[in-house]
């Protein structure tokens, strides 16, 4: 069964007195452990649809379905609950807590949302900043970080407590092209290692083909999606 | 609960300018506030001290309207003898007192056989006295300190006045209950240090002596003054006398007895509460600096960080663990501050009683302020400041946990 399963979901946004429609009946579902990018240009709805996902919002109409849940049904604090057990989140900015050192950063949710016991929290942590490659650097600042390791950080605080999804939404594009391949290339060794569902917006045509299936996104309307070694109506081998 | 405090401190220390200014205004807060109360309650316990142990007493009992008429020193409302008795009885039940003194009052006319004045006498027993009232023997500038049977200590502005010193003799004339007048030749004993207040012009004699002059058949009291072994038990040694003496009907079938605390006998009571009012106004103040100090640094600190706040909520920090952060950070201020306000007010508490601070009121002279600090004191304006400082987190603290982390994600 797909993780992730929406059913002709719409978005709108109220501004004024007008309703701005971002997303339109928008149907598709993802697997367990695959490796998805929304592609699209700037407004096309990719930001949109991935907090939907990720249960920072919710659908104007539709269904939608992450890990056997109807994520229009959950409340505030259900929904935090939702997002601490089964979703990871890479920001584009990394959004890294300032006064928390690398390790920190990392053991963050294992303190705050899965209040997990200390010797747990130091050997999930290690592997995963030794995983990430920034093993060297744990003790450092956000602020004594290059942007590619803060995004390996970023990363490794995604994956700590071991959520079915990881939602990026333009985790590259605060980087240059050699370090978003890096990070990409480091998402997809994630997935491979960890069986975690990755989805990813991104904008950047150069990262795109590191993905198993691409969804296209223009004007709120899924135009296009395309897997490889999968050919059917409206899908295309990448 | 480690963790959270561990970030809320870090956070603070992340704009250390704006945390030291706050923390620095709540420490000169506390640390005014714990002088003002410090050198408030000193001149209270010196001022209270020097009244009731020199004076007043604690506790005074009377005859039912004696205090009323108290200016006129009236004899037809004295204590006769088995009412004394009662009292004395009634004394003895109270463990909490440790001594008690019947003293006779009343006026008369001072002579030095050239001039003459008014003279209100206390004619009192010396041992019970010094007893009740044991800061009485040091008020004696000059001469004996007791009073011997035929000695008088006069105080001070009347001895100036009258030109009379140590081992002068002088005569006291006074009327009876009955109208009779008559007189009676002392021997200067001492001479007494004048303080502020009714009383402070008083003169002392022996009880023998003014149970002579008013020709007495019988012993008669004026007023019974009680000392206790603890001030704090005034109130409740007050309300058992009360209890006990103020039921005491007399022929007339009306009260036989008023018990009166040292409040109702002095005006000096009013300057206390005065005092009262200051400090709590001084605390409203306290509270206000800390209550806007601290607030408007959680409602910048959350407007701030509402990027960041909305990325722990997106990773499922629940809005209750957000507030508590919040929360704890203004708890956090209001501790460091009062912990500090309290270092430095005790500092400039040890200072000032370097210093020696000397006053006057009304005649007394060169008064030195003894400054201490309580713990209740401390223990009080600390839990203000710190209810307070949560308090004023606990709004921004909340809006910060309500945040829809979409929104918060969004912020620039």
């Amino acid at each position: 069964m797909d993780l992730v399963i929406a059913e002709n979901v719409s978005k709108d946004y109220i501004t004024g007195k007008i309703a701005v429609r971002a997303l339109e009946e928008v149907s598709f579902g993802i697997a367990p452990g695959s490796f998805v990018s929304f592609v699209g240009p700037s407004g096309s709805g990719k930001t949109t649809l991935l907090n939907l996902i990720g249960c920072l919002d919710r659908p104007t109409l539709g269904k939608l379905t992450v890990a056997e849940t109807d994520v229009a049904r959950l409340d505030r604090r259900s929904g935090a609950l939702f997002r601490g057990q089964n979703i990871g989140f890479i920001f584009q900015d990394f959004n890294l807590i300032p006064v928390l050192t690398v390790y920190e950063n990392v053991e963050y949710p294992l303190i705050m949302v899965h209040d997990v016991d200390i010797k747990d929290r130091k050997k999930k942590v290690m592997e995963l900043i030794e995983d990430v490659g920034i093993g060297a650097e744990r003790n450092k600042y956000p602020d004594q970080l290059s942007g590619g390791q803060k995004q390996r950080v970023a990363v490794a605080r995604a994956l700590v407590t071991a959520p079915k999804l990881v939602l990026a939404d333009e985790p590259t594009a605060n980087l240059d092209s050699h370090t978003a391949a890096m990070i990409i290339g480091l998402m997809k060794k994630m997935r491979d290692s960890l069986g975690t569902t990755f989805i990813f917006s991104t904008h950047d045509m150069r990262i795109v083909g590191n993905a198993e299936v691409i969804h296209t996104l223009r004007d709120g309307k899924l135009t296009d999606t395309m897997k490889k070694n999968a050919k059917k109506r409206g899908v295309h081998d990448v | 609960m480690f963790r959270l405090i561990k970030i809320a401190l870090r956070n603070l220390l992340r704009y250390k300018r704006r945390t030291i200014l706050t923390m620095s205004l709540i420490t000169i807060g506390v640390a005014f506030v714990l002088v003002f109360v410090s050198v408030t309650a000193s001149f209270k316990a010196m001022m209270v001290g020097e009244i009731t142990d020199s004076m007043l007493g604690h506790i005074q009992v009377h005859k039912k309207g004696y205090v009323a008429s108290i200016d006129n020193l009236p004899l037809n409302l004295n204590l006769k003898l088995p009412a004394f008795q009662k009292v004395e009885k009634k004394i003895a039940e109270i463990p909490e007192i440790e001594a008690f003194s019947p003293r006779i009052k009343f006026g008369g006319v001072f002579s030095n056989f050239v001039e003459s004045t008014n003279i209100r006498l206390n004619a009192v027993d010396p041992e019970k006295e010094w007893a009740t009232v044991p800061l009485l023997p040091s008020r004696i500038i000059s001469g004996s300190k007791t009073i011997r049977p035929g000695e008088i200590l006069v105080p001070e502005l009347l001895a100036k006045g009258m030109k009379v010193g140590v081992g002068d003799t002088a005569v006291v004339v006074a009327t009876n209950e009955d109208g009779s007048v008559n007189g009676y030749q002392f021997t200067v004993g001492g001479i007494l240090r004048s303080v502020t207040g009714p009383g402070g012009r008083d003169g002392y004699i022996h009880i023998e002596d003014g149970r002579q002059i008013l020709r007495m058949e019988e012993p008669e009291i004026s007023e019974v003054a009680i000392r206790l072994k603890k001030f704090n038990t005034l109130e409740n040694v007050a309300a058992r006398l009360q209890e006990t003496l103020g039921k005491e009907i007399n022929a007339q079938g009306k009260p036989a007895f008023e018990i009166h605390t040292w409040k109702k006998l002095t005006p000096f009571f009013n300057i206390v509460r005065m005092i009262d009012v200051m400090t709590f106004f001084i605390k409203l103040m306290l509270i206000a600096i800390v209550l806007i100090s601290v607030m408007n640094v959680m409602i910048m600190a959350v407007y701030e960080r509402t990027r960041e706040i909305g990325t722990i909520a997106a990773i499922g920090t629940l809005p209750g663990r957000i507030l508590s952060l919040f929360v704890i950070e203004g708890l956090s201020l209001g501790l460091l501050g009062a912990a500090s306000g309290t270092v430095f007010g005790g500092l400039a508490v040890i200072v000032l009683n370097a210093i020696k601070i000397k006053f006057n009121f009304g005649r007394q002279q060169g008064l030195i302020l003894a400054l201490s600090l309580n713990v209740t004191d401390i223990l009080t304006i600390s839990l203000i400041v710190v209810g307070v400082a949560v308090l004023a987190g606990f709004q921004p603290a909340f809006r910060a946990s309500r945040l829809e982390p979409i929104k918060a994600l969004r912020h620039v």
